[in-house]
Parts: C-alpha cells; structure tokens; sequence
C-alpha cells in the first residue's frame, strides 16, 4: 500500500494533464519528432500510409508517363473521383459502427435511374428530382434501420437483399428505355463534369480553409492555456496554417494552369466541403461522439444512455443518402443514366476506397477524409493504367491487391497498438 | 443463525439513511430471488453486501439499478418513496451502479468516456471543459491516471476500474454501487480501489460494495448485511466481529466447512506440539 503521494494540482508551472511524472514528455524539436514516429511505430498510424502509398502511386505513374500529373488529367482524375468518393463518406459512416452496407451501388443506380426518367420523360424540374432521389435514399436507409433495430438482422445481409431488390428496382424503373442520355445543359451534368470554378474562387476557398484551421486552433489553445492545460504553442499552429495555405494554393494555381477544361470541378468542391462538414460532426459534436461509441462497445453506449437505436438508424438513412447523392453525381458526370449505373466498380471502389482510407473494419476507428485519400488511391491506379493503356484486367488486380494491402495494415496496426497500449 | 447482532438499531435513525429498502420481495417464474429484505445505506458510510451464489445479491443491485423493479416492498431515497423502473431513472436519482464489467469504450480516450452520454457543450463539444473537470475529478480521488487523452484500451485493469467509477461520480450521485470491483485486480490494483472507495466515504456517499473477498470488505466496510437464499441472514459491524462470524452468517450454520477445516487444522497444530 506505500504509494506515492498525489501529485499536487497547484503547481504553477506544469499544466494540469502533464503533471503525472510518468508520462513521456517530449520537450524540444528533435524530441517532439522521435515521439511521432514512436507513435507511428507503436500502430497509432492515423493517415500516414495511404498518404505515402499516394505519393508512391504519383511518381511510378509520374515516370512512366509524364502527363500524369499534368492539370488536365489531375482534373479529370479529381472529377472522376467524386460520385463514388461521396458515396464513400456513407460508407465510413457504417464502417465507424461495424457494420456495412453493401447496396449502395444499387442505391445510387436507382437514384440515377430516378434522375434520368423524372428530367427525359416527366420533365420535372431538376432541383425537384434532386430532392426526391435524396429522399428516395433517405427512406431506404430508414428501412434497413428499421429492419436492423428491430429485428436484429445483421446488416450484411440487410444490404444484401437490398443489393438485389433495388438492383431489380432500377432495371424496373429504366423498363424498356435502356440507357437514358441527358442533356449537356442539365445543371447536374455541367456541375459535375462540365464546369470548374475559377482560379480566383479557388484561391478564396483556399484562404478560408487556411483561417478556418488556424482561427479556431489558435482560440482552442488560448483557451486550454486559461484553463490550466497543456496547449500548442502558437508560432507552431501559424506555421501549420501558412504551410496549408501555400501548399493548397499551389495546387489550385496548377490545376488553373491548364485551361478551360483543366481546373477544379464544381463537384470536387462540394465533395471535400461535405467531407470538412461530417469530420466536424463526427469529432465535434455529440452525436459524433455517440458514433464512436456505439462503434467501439454498443452495450457500454447503451448504458450511458446514448440511444443506440436512434444512432444506427440515422447513419443508415445517411448512408443511403450519400449513395443517391453519389448516384446523382454519377449521371451527371456520365452524361447517363443506364441499367450498368452504379453496378460492379462503383459498389466496390466505395467500400474500398472507406478501408484504403484507413477506416477500420472493426468499427470505432476511422474518419471521414479516409473517404477522399481512399478514393484518390484508387482513381490514381485508374487514371495512371487508363493512360498506359491498360485495360481494367490488370485494374481490377492492382485494386485488390491495395486493399488487401490496406486490411492488412489495419490488422497489423491494430495488433501493435493493443501491444504498445494505444488499442 | 443466532448471530444476528442488531447494528441498525443502535446507532442509525432510519429518517437519516440516504437509501432504505423495506419487505423487498421479488420472484423469477417459481423462484423467490429475495424474500422481505431490509437494507438501508447511509451517507459516508461503506456498506459490503455479501452472500454466497445466488444468495440474491445481483438481483438486489439490479433493483437499485433500475434493470428490473422489485414485486413488493418499498424503497425510500432521501425520506421519500421513489420507484425505479428504468436504469435512467435511477441515475437521475442519484443512484450510480458501476457493474462488473465496466462498460468503457475502448476506442475512446479518458474523458470521452467519462463524460459519455452527458457531454458538456450546447452544439460543438467543450473538450477543454471536459477535460479540466476530468483532471479535477481524478485529482479529487486521487486517481493515478497518466493521461486522460488516451485510449482506455491502453490502461491497466486498476485504472479502468478508476475510470468507471470516476464516470459514476460525474451525475453528482449519493449513492455509488460497486459490483465486485477488485474481482479481477492484482493485489496492488485492488489496494487502489479500495482507496478509492474510501475516499468516495470521504466525499459522504453511500456506498454499497458487493464483493466476494471478505479480505475487502474488512478492509473497508463498515458494516456487513448478509443475504442467504434471497433473506437477509445478518447485519454486522465490521469493527466487532470476526471473519468467522460472517462466514457463518453466509453459510447458515456456524457448522460448515470452513469451521470444520479450521477446527481440523487446529487440532492437528496441536498434536504436532505433543
């Protein structure tokens, strides 16, 4: 029972949560980077792999064919990436809890399908049938909560009837029409395939990113200081955010460079600022918080009295939603809307791209960004093969095999976090 | 049986008691679980509630806990008769239950799980409140936590114990229920808890401890009530009696074998001095 005695709270000098003589403290340059890549070591890997393999993906395709990296194929890889990269946020939302949802394919199939017949036959207007392709997932994602809530159906083979119904669905909604075209003059069509915003927008939108990490970062720290805890220091925070503007400002002035058709598609924007938004709401705010939880011990969740019901009901109606605004994106970046939409690649790019990114099969760890890195490393392999003009045999090869890599990593970083106590 | 010695009497006014169970009956299809069980807590004082398998400990902590209510009798909390139908309902009185196994989250660090459920924060979350309450808290209980930013996971079975019950100090409860909080500690680990529960009587909680390890509740306890076969079988004051005299009281008989084995044992010392 000889202990050590409690370490006083009123000592001035050390903020409250550094004061336990046995955390490791890592004071100086040299330090403070040894400690990173301890973490990494120990399996607290974050996003590190995916970004390395990304720059391991850009240069091999970079040599073996230098127009890969040029403006326009950056903007046609980024533009590409989009309708299934949005269908993807869904799916790391599923992924946070353990479960899965293996029908958003046939979702956003049927939600383009709905977008094709309601503009070509029944001339709806288009916001109208925007809205009723979003609702239509809505209500389906609201029926697999239902169904998994209250009877207890393991979503995998919820999703998977849901595959086929709705596969059945969209081929029945497109009847005898085959393949829709639609109009270039659609306001899907030229938002996600026809139009990029200006430089100048670009440039503002980059701006506003670099304040709105550093302004609240700067204020968060100012006030761990007043309340006695540690915080980062405040030159650090700047220098992250003028690297974060420089480098993002580079980026839009080089895609800028590459004429009318090169630029940044309207689409990407919306798609990194849903991103920004749900990586708030997943880390900032309560409900975020109770996805976690109910991802990481449901019976603990549900005895904080977190309403675990509620919560998988929402993320599968938000996760049918994101794959009918995928849906939607799909088509219009098609120019169609046909019986393959949504079909084959689309299901399976999205449920990899969420693990490529890093989001664990096993629920409770992951965030929404991985849905773009994830997207990204498999549109580059795309994009890359596409121009060495090879066809999708050897895609599809290189595609499993990177996530397989990728389930790997996450085991591997999961076993040695559980060793190095970081689980 | 006849070693009933009455504590409750002596000492304690029932008005002053923070909780106090009277008759409590309660059956499972044709088993009687507890059958007119008296027990009442009072502020700064530990209460052990021991018994054998299936003497009705569980079911009595899960009446308190609000997982399912009692058939008759009746709870008073503070003066006054409340039910309990809900495990919500008995947190927002004021009752915290920290059950066997923990309930933590194990992806989420120290203070998300602490605060799980009734986060601070109207929209965004106040991580920074959060987390100098956190401190202040596991300071109070003296709590050896290194760091409240990191997984629960990465903790030792002492230290997620520390962290349930911390947790069920958040609501601001006058009642603490422990089930078996050293069940799985290592000697220095269940040394850390039980210093936390003295403090949690310093902080004048009622605190019900149910545990196996009369070695605990010697330690801490101060007082004992006895079930055995869902009855209340004794009521004692930790101070005055001896380890032998609850074992009875839990076996029903001051015959039984751990008597018998010790009065073996003595008889045999003896002859080996011969």
């Amino acid at each position: 029972m000889t202990q050590t005695p409690p370490v006083e709270a009123d000592a001035p000098s050390t903020p409250s949560d550094l004061q336990d003589e046995r955390l490791i403290r890592p004071t100086g340059f040299r330090e403070n980077i040894n400690a990173q890549i301890k973490r990494v070591r120990t399996g607290d890997l974050g996003s590190l792999p995916v970004i390395i393999g990304l720059l391991i993906i850009f240069v091999i395709f970079q040599i073996l064919n230098s127009a890969f990296l040029g403006p326009q194929n950056l903007h046609d890889l980024l533009s590409g990436a989009v309708a299934i990269g949005v269908t993807s946020i869904g799916v790391v939302l599923v992924l946070l809890l353990g479960q899965i949802d293996l029908s958003i394919g046939s979702m956003a199939g049927v939600s383009s399908a709905i977008f094709g017949i309601l503009l070509t036959q029944a001339h709806w207007p288009e916001w109208l049938i925007i809205i009723a392709a979003l609702v239509a997932g809505a209500l389906v994602g609201l029926l697999y909560g239902f169904l998994f809530v209250r009877f207890g159906v393991p979503s995998f083979v919820i999703t998977l009837a849901g595959l086929l119904a709705l596969l059945g669905l969209q081929l029945f909604i497109l009847g005898a029409h085959g393949t829709i075209n639609i109009q270039f003059t659609s306001f899907l069509v030229e938002f996600s395939l026809l139009n990029a915003i200006p430089t100048w927008l670009g440039l503002v939108l980059v701006v506003v990113a670099a304040v709105g990490y550093t302004v609240p970062a700067l204020l968060s720290a100012r006030k761990r200081t007043a309340a006695g805890l540690s915080a980062p220091r405040s030159p650090g925070i700047i220098i992250r955010g003028a690297v974060l503007l420089v480098a993002l400002a580079a980026v839009v002035l080089y895609l800028g460079t590459g004429g009318d058709t090169a630029g940044i598609e309207d689409s990407f924007v919306m798609f990194v600022i849903l991103i920004v938004i749900m990586n708030y709401v997943l880390t900032r705010t309560r409900w975020g918080r109770s996805v976690y939880a109910v991802g990481g011990n449901v019976e603990a969740a549900r005895r904080a009295g977190i309403r675990v019901n509620r919560v998988y009901v929402a993320v599968f109606v938000l996760s049918s939603t994101f794959a009918a605004l995928g849906g939607l994106l799909y088509a219009g970046h098609l120019g169609s809307a046909g019986l393959d939409s949504g079909s084959g690649d689309f299901n399976l790019d999205a449920i990899a791209a969420a693990v490529i990114g890093g989001t664990s099969l096993f629920g409770g760890r992951g965030s929404a960004w991985s849905a773009l890195l994830g997207i990204l490393v498999i549109w580059s392999i795309a994009s890359g093969l596409g121009l060495l003009s090879l066809d999708s045999s050897v895609r599809y090869m290189i595609t499993g095999a990177v996530l397989l890599l990728a389930v790997i990593v996450d085991s591997l970083s999961r076993r040695s976090r559980a060793a190095a106590g970081r689980a | 049986m006849t070693l009933v010695s009455d504590v409750s009497a002596d000492k304690h006014e029932t008005a002053d008691a923070v909780l106090s169970m009277r008759g409590i009956n309660k059956g499972f299809g044709a088993v009687q679980a507890l059958t007119n069980i008296d027990l009442d807590i009072y502020p700064g004082e530990v209460v052990a509630l021991v018994g054998d398998n299936g003497a009705g400990k569980s079911t009595l902590v899960k009446i308190l806990a609000g997982v399912h209510p009692q058939d008759s009798g009746t709870i008073t909390f503070h003066g006054k008769t409340v039910h309990i139908p809900s495990p919500t309902a008995s947190r927002a009185l004021g009752i915290a239950t920290v059950f066997q196994d923990l309930a933590l989250c194990d992806n989420l660090d120290v203070v998300s799980n602490l605060f799980l459920g009734r986060e601070i924060g109207s929209f965004a979350l106040d991580e920074v409140e959060m987390e100098s309450r956190a401190w202040d808290l596991l300071r109070q209980l003296s709590a050896k936590i290194p760091s409240v930013r990191i997984a629960v996971a990465s903790l030792s079975g002492g230290q997620r114990q520390t962290v349930a019950i911390a947790r069920s100090l958040i609501g601001d409860p006058s009642v603490v229920i422990l089930d078996e909080p050293t069940a799985a500690l290592g000697v220095a680990q269940t040394a850390e808890v039980l210093n936390l529960i003295e403090r949690l009587r310093e902080r004048g909680l009622g605190v019900l401890l149910i545990s196996h390890n009369l070695a605990d509740v010697q330690a801490v306890a101060d007082r004992a009530v006895v079930l055995r076969l869902g009855r209340n079988n004794g009521e004692f004051r930790i101070a005055d009696v001896s380890y032998e005299d609850i074992i009875a009281a839990i076996t029903g008989a001051t015959d039984n074998v751990v008597t018998r084995r010790e009065a073996a044992v003595r008889v045999a010392n003896e002859e080996k001095k011969k």
